[in-house]
């Protein structure tokens, strides 16, 4: 038994050093955007806290940080109510409507397939294709991609739910006379709910931090958050605080749903992977 | 209530069916399987815009002739396939480790799991921005530290061979947190008297691994490191901040060389020549990998 004790000391400080490693980095950012400048180039462990980067990434009227957060805000609530609704009628279709097998094995595995490859090949088409009617620089594009993006981890996630809903409620409820729709509205839809949080929390998070499709379909006017940190990396002067800002902000969704949310990330993440 | 007849009810099915399945049909249909034609289409001209219009030439295979010559493709395709094997080597060995232990003990389980989920959920491109201001030879906390206990620090994203490790310290920072979590809900499966029966047998920690938990965590191991070699041929964001490709071509990853001759030199026949060829070797080995998955649940 002792020895199992001193197993138990050794897991929990490699544990403890993998938290650390973790949380660390994330924490030297939080410091570095209540930094001046010149402390952050001093690289002080000591300082007085400073406001003024976030003063100039929200108020300056050189910054597009506030139009920004509202463009990821539109974008990532918009996609996710598609990604939601297209999902679950879909798992809905493949698992309860009698589909001839081939037809969800094919698409689940053109899914799986569209999930997997580098979405930076398809950017190209894509910008091309919106440019050609119109749609350059809009949100509906912006958008769009994200639900496509999204759509295969949304149709994993929701089909493990669907598959869970009892066959007897339908039954029963086919037997009443019950239509598709309301059967989606008034069993499904309500059933699935821990499902559609799962998959809304995943999608969204995900939407909100895509940078290579929004980095080439957006301009000024409709960049998303991470475009916008990209470039303050990027400008001549780096103001190295104001990004330091400007990347606290924009996790703040992210540590919020880690800490209201876990379960269901936990659950989204290991069912859309085929587990 | 009287239920409507058979025949009425089995067409209404029907007819639902399909427009359930439709919008996600429609999504696929128009974003991804129409965008991959167009790639072949377009990787067969030169395209030009001219007020808002494209001009196209057709140039045959032009493009992919020129393909194999081309240094940025080269050394984005080694330095990407390099990258993977390295990255997500560690990843899954460092991931493991992490998920037997937390399976392991009991108090601070969900604590761990938490703080383990923060990588995934942060914006990769701001996981740069961090990274790159902890890299900073100046100022960064990484050579801070190393002043601390006495050593010199580096320029770690200055010189060719130090910058490809220190972005591949990166995606394993980003990346281990996923398998450590698909891992984990692996060994949370397993069943729990096993671990039990080996501690009464009185196994080794080390004997019970080897012999037990590997051999019936396989199929999971196997799955999440396909997925993960595969999907490291995603990596884009935390490049394009870290590093931009550079120095020189020490960093050039695959998807960088294609928003390059795509998009930054507006090259747009041959960058989709590019992404053709690589939609076409990874597709394959997707199809491969998932041909071999369905072979081993099928003979378990």
């Amino acid at each position: 038994m002792e020895s199992v004790r001193w197993h138990r000391v050794g897991m929990h400080a490699v544990l403890a050093l993998g938290a650390l490693i973790v949380v660390l980095p994330v924490v030297w950012i939080g410091f570095a955007a209540f930094k001046t400048q010149i402390a952050l180039l001093r690289g002080d462990f000591l300082f007085t806290p400073y406001f003024g980067n976030f003063e100039e990434l929200l108020f300056s009227k050189a910054s597009d940080y506030p139009a920004n957060f509202f463009n990821s805000l539109l974008v990532a609530s918009g996609s996710t109510t598609m990604v939601l609704l297209i999902a679950t009628l879909a798992a809905y279709s493949m698992y309860r409507l009698r589909w001839p097998s081939w037809v969800p094995a094919l698409v689940l595995m053109g899914s799986l397939v569209f999930h997997m490859i580098p979405p930076i090949t398809l950017v190209g088409p894509w910008y091309v294709m919106f440019r050609s009617i119109g749609w350059d620089n809009t949100y509906a594009a912006l958008v769009l991609t994200h639900v496509a993006l999204n759509l295969p981890i949304g149709i994993a996630v929701m089909s493990v739910f669907v598959r869970d809903i009892p066959l007897e409620i339908e039954e029963a409820a086919r037997l009443d006379g019950c239509s598709t729709p309301q059967m989606l509205w008034r069993i499904v839809f309500p059933l699935v709910g821990p499902g559609l949080a799962a998959t809304g929390i995943l999608v969204f998070v995900f939407s909100w931090n895509e940078f290579a499709v929004a980095l080439n379909l957006t301009s000024r006017q409709t960049a998303t958050v991470p475009v916008a940190i990209a470039k303050f990396a990027q400008e001549y002067e780096i103001k190295n605080g104001v990004m330091a800002a400007g990347a606290l902000l924009s996790v703040i969704p992210a540590i919020l749903l880690l800490l209201f949310a876990q379960r269901h990330i936990v659950k989204g993440l290991t069912a859309g992977t085929g587990k | 209530m009287r239920a409507p007849p058979a025949r009425a009810d089995a067409i209404q099915v029907d007819r639902w069916r399909f427009y359930t399945l439709a919008p996600a049909l429609a999504v696929y249909l128009l974003l991804a399987l129409l965008p991959i034609v167009n790639l072949v289409v377009m990787s067969a001209h030169d395209i030009r815009w001219q007020q808002g219009a494209a001009q196209w030439t057709l140039v045959g295979l032009k493009h992919y002739t020129e393909l194999p010559r081309d240094p940025l493709v080269r050394a984005g395709l080694a330095n990407t396939t390099l990258f993977a094997l390295l990255a997500v080597t560690a990843e899954m060995l460092i991931g493991f480790a992490l998920a037997l232990f937390v399976s392991r003990i009991v108090v601070g389980r969900v604590l761990y799991r938490t703080i383990f989920l923060l990588p995934i959920l942060i914006p990769g491109i701001v996981i740069g921005a961090i990274w790159k201001l902890m890299y900073n030879p100046d100022f960064g906390i990484i050579n801070q530290l190393f002043g601390l206990v006495g050593l010199a620090g580096f320029d770690w994203l200055g010189s060719g061979r130090l910058a490809f490790m220190s972005v591949i310290v990166v995606d394993i920072w980003h990346w281990t947190p996923f398998v450590f979590l698909l891992l984990l809900a692996g060994l949370e499966s397993l069943p729990e008297d096993i671990h039990e029966a080996a501690m009464l047998d009185g196994a080794s920690a080390w004997q019970e691994l080897r012999r037990v938990t590997i051999p019936m965590m396989l199929p999971v191991i196997v799955v999440t490191l396909a997925f993960r070699l595969i999907v490291s041929f995603k990596v884009f964001d935390e490049v394009y901040l870290l590093t931009g490709g550079g120095p020189g071509t020490a960093t050039e990853v695959l998807s960088f060389t294609i928003y390059r001759r795509f998009f930054t030199e507006d090259r747009m026949g041959y960058g989709s020549a590019i992404s053709v060829v690589a939609l076409f070797v990874l597709t394959l080995v997707i199809v491969l990998f998932m041909g071999m998955t369905r072979r081993r649940m099928h003979t378990n």
